[in-house]
């Protein structure tokens, strides 16, 4: 089925909160801010929940630091025993220092590399993935705030049109997907 | 709005200094007779006027770097990082009677290089002595602390006569100034801690000493800042700082805690994967006799904050940081402690009466500094630039 879709462009960011502001407190939903920035203190009018970003970032430090210890105990003490200069000499346990630089190094590599692999993920983004912003010009100096009649049902899709021309709007624009 | 010294504070103070003075005598008592009980006088001193002094000069230094990189959040709490670095004249004070009275004591066993007889039999030291005399000692830490103080002063002068007329003008003096300071103390808080400590244990050395030290002390300026801001902010004095404040002052104790505790095991984990016998004999006699202080101290410093100030929301709650911040401290007085104390006197350091009155004794004495400062001029500061983007700091 089709949806309706109102864009609403904007071209200050500041303008833009101040509408979504107003728009929110008539209790209508907003389903999605395009920016070409991070607005700041926009999270929390809009309703975004709080990125777990974090959580996923702990689980892929934990696979890392696992797959270093295991990778340097087989390599070095189990499958053939290094010995250079003395260290390490065959037990893990007492040359722990000599391997902590690689377990911090490979810990953080896979963070790093999980996070921003999720990140890509999560918001669509991957190399090849088609743009799902409605307009370029959101990627310049320019801002849209996306809103869908289906997710406000007590409220008429005129009434939101009315509200949303009086924030102070460039353009809108509204789309069938 | 002006802070005026409570009549609890002051009773904590007097407590503070007469516990430290009571622990002192008991201190003495209990070492009576001991060969070793002027070193150990002096010891203590010295590691605790070292300690006070050097927080004061990583407030000091982040102050600076404030103003070099023309910082916005912090002007809010300005006053508070101006009052702890206003220690630095009385920190100036104890270390150059301590010093006075290490040299005319021939080094008093801590700087062994100071005295004539151990020299002429060390070749080792002989080597050091165009670098290591007592002349030239005198020469940089006279330079080094003299170079703090006309930085110090002028600084806290210029920033109470912006209360009074204002503009930009003062503001752009502090950033060259700022940079200025900036330049001198990276070389000043490397060599400062190879003449005043690392020259303890004289035959060893480490090029990673001085940011070792420096890395602790700013540690320990940033969680006393903490602590100074809490507790303004529970009495209703800098009501205007919020959370956000915390929060960034809250990360730079996390941050720093990781920076010290990454400087401690690199300097470490070389010097044991190297094994070379002039380098490891600092470790050995730690870990030998210590090891429960110089691993028990590595714990507190690194791991506390580690578990405890990981989450953003234990970086906002008050009663998490001040516990946090408390254990801090304490670990870092242990480091230089145990920096000090192991050097000069071997197994015989300990930890007991003494040392820890001299601790509560310092400590009334740098509160009671810095909350008079703090009275002494309005607590936030009226023409900084960048005073209304503080206020409006949100993180």
């Amino acid at each position: 089925m089709a949806e309706k879709v109102i864009y609403a462009m904007y071209d200050d960011e500041e303008i833009l909160k101040d509408g979504a502001k107003l728009l929110v407190s008539k209790g209508i939903k907003i389903e999605e801010v395009f920016s070409p920035f991070p607005i700041h203190g926009i999270d929390p009018i809009i309703g975004v929940k709080p990125t777990r970003l974090g959580i996923f970032s702990f689980i892929y430090g934990l696979i890392g630091l696992t797959l270093a210890t295991l990778g340097m105990w087989y390599f070095m003490i189990e499958d053939w025993p290094m010995n250079v200069g003395g260290k390490p000499n065959g037990s893990y346990l007492e040359n722990m220092l000599a391997f902590v630089p690689i377990s911090f190094e490979f810990t953080v590599l896979c963070a790093a590399h999980g996070m921003a692999i999720t990140y890509l993920i999560a918001n669509r983004t991957l190399p090849g993935m088609k743009a799902d912003n409605p307009d370029p010009r959101t990627t310049d100096d320019k801002f849209v705030m996306e809103l869908r009649p289906s997710q406000n049902p007590s409220v008429s899709q005129q009434e939101i049109l009315d509200l949303v021309k009086k924030t102070g709007i460039i353009e809108l624009e509204q789309k069938e997907i | 709005m002006n802070y005026t010294v409570s009549k609890k504070a002051k009773t904590v103070i007097k407590l503070l200094v007469a516990v430290g003075i009571l622990f002192s005598i008991l201190g003495l008592f209990s070492h009576m007779g001991e060969d070793n009980l002027f070193q150990r006088i002096l010891v203590s001193g010295l590691s605790t006027s070292l300690y006070f002094f050097f927080i004061a000069l990583g407030a000091f230094f982040f102050l600076a770097l404030m103003y070099a990189t023309e910082t916005g959040w912090y002007a809010v709490i300005k006053r508070v990082i101006e009052s702890v670095s206003s220690y630095i004249p009385y920190g100036i004070g104890f270390l150059v009677l301590i010093f006075l009275i290490i040299t005319l004591t021939n080094g008093s066993h801590i700087y062994t290089w100071m005295d004539p007889e151990t020299v002429a039999h060390d070749e080792i030291i002989q080597g050091k002595t165009p670098y290591l005399n007592k002349i030239f000692f005198w020469i940089r830490t006279i330079v080094y602390l003299g170079t703090y103080y006309i930085f110090w002063k002028a600084f806290r002068k210029r920033s109470l006569e912006e209360d009074k007329i204002g503009g930009t003008e003062l503001h752009f003096m502090n950033y060259k100034r700022g940079a200025k300071f900036l330049v001198f103390f990276a070389v000043f808080s490397s060599t400062q801690s190879w003449d005043w400590i690392m020259s303890i244990d004289v035959h060893w050395f480490s090029t990673l000493f001085g940011w070792y030290t420096f890395a602790g002390m700013w540690c320990s300026a940033m969680t006393v800042l903490v602590l100074f801001a809490l507790y303004l902010k529970k009495n209703g004095y800098l009501e205007k700082i919020n959370e956000s404040h915390i929060h960034d002052l809250g990360k730079w104790s996390f941050a720093l805690s990781f920076l010290w505790s990454y400087m401690w095991f690199s300097q470490y984990m070389l010097i044991w994967y190297a094994d070379i016998g002039e380098e490891v004999i600092y470790y050995q006699i730690r870990i030998e006799h210590f090891k429960l202080l110089y691993f028990g101290m590595f714990f507190i410093n690194f791991f506390f904050p580690m578990l405890l100030l990981m989450s953003r929301d234990a970086k906002r709650h008050a009663g998490t940081l001040t516990v946090i911040g408390l254990i801090i401290l304490v670990g870092h007085w242990l480091d230089v402690y145990q920096m000090v104390a192991i050097g000069s006197m071997g197994p015989r350091a300990s930890i007991g009466f003494l040392e820890i009155g001299m601790l509560l004794l310092m400590l009334g004495i740098f509160i009671h500094v810095i909350l008079n400062t703090l009275a002494s001029a309005p607590i936030i500061p009226k023409n900084h630039p960048f005073l209304d983007e503080s206020l409006h700091h949100e993180i």
